[in-house]
């Protein structure tokens, strides 16, 4: 899926100026970066409720290049600037972990585990 | 090639460092993006075990063109039983530590998982050692 589709899809909005390459195609939602961490496929998207820098440095050791912070959190200028030295896309939605994930499920993004 | 790090408990800004340096070098160095998730995510989660549990630590990593040896070391309380340690879902984080997004008690054997070789060494009140090793070919 398209960066562009799943910002209409989650009424999100992206902050940072990373470039996306390619699509979406698998998402795992977790507040737990262990968890994230076993990760092991490279399209995939995080939404998460966890709003720190942790939650991009779990990302760019994971290889994800997508982060959705959900329930209209506004991620901080430190998590911003790492994710543009580190390619990756941080989309800010109002909608909860559970909306976005059951909205991007039913559009087939697939469960990464 | 040897880099050293330091890292500082409790310090959930900095933690992470050491991870992103090593994974830039792997990439300039093209090894493969498969091996080098697998060092950087075992280094990632040993990193963050010192910021969360112990007080200061160093961080070697010897890159040679067979393997990648890193090496932790670090002052604080150590490890009391390293088998519980190593079981999937133990953990004794603060709740600190879990409202960053760790305390699963998963990391350890994340990082057993991820390591060609993985070597423990604790004493109780003085530190912990961790050697991770990971081949190249
Ligand atoms: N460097 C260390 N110094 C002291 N104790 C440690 C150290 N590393 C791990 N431990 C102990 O081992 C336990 C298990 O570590 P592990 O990394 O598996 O889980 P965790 O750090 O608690 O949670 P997670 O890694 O899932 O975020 C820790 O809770 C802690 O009690
Ligand atoms: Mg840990």
């Amino acid at each position: 899926m398209k960066l562009e589709t799943i910002l209409k899809l989650v009424e999100g909005v992206v902050v940072t100026q990373s470039e996306l390459e390619g699509e979406i195609n698998f998402g795992l939602t977790s507040d737990l970066m262990s968890d994230v961490l076993t990760l092991d496929i490279d399209d995939a998207m995080l939404i998460t409720g966890l709003n720190n820098l942790q939650t991009i440095r779990t990302a760019e050791m994971s290889d994800i290049h997508c982060v959705l912070i959900a329930r209209n959190k506004k991620v901080s200028k430190e998590m911003i600037d790492l994710a543009n030295q580190s390619n990756i896309v941080i989309i800010e939605s109002p909608f909860g972990v559970f909306k976005v994930s059951g909205i991007l499920y039913a559009k087939n993004i697939k469960p990464a585990y | 090639m040897q880099l050293n790090y330091s890292i500082e408990g409790g310090d959930f800004t900095n933690a992470g460092n050491a991870s992103s340096q090593v994974k830039k070098i792997l990439k300039k160095l093209n090894v493969d993006p498969k091996i080098t998730r697998r060092v950087v995510v075992a280094l990632y989660e040993a990193e963050v075990n010192v910021a969360a549990h112990a007080y200061r630590g160093e961080i070697i990593v010897d890159i040679n063109t067979e393997r990648i040896r890193v090496v932790l070391k670090d002052e604080g309380p150590g490890i009391e039983s390293i088998e519980n340690a190593m079981t999937e879902g133990f953990s004794t984080a603060s709740a600190e530590v879990r409202q960053m997004g760790f305390g699963a008690g998963m990391g350890l054997p994340n990082i057993n998982k991820n390591a060609d070789e993985l070597n423990i060494k604790s004493d109780v009140g003085v530190g912990t050692e961790l050697e991770i090793i990971t081949k190249l070919k």
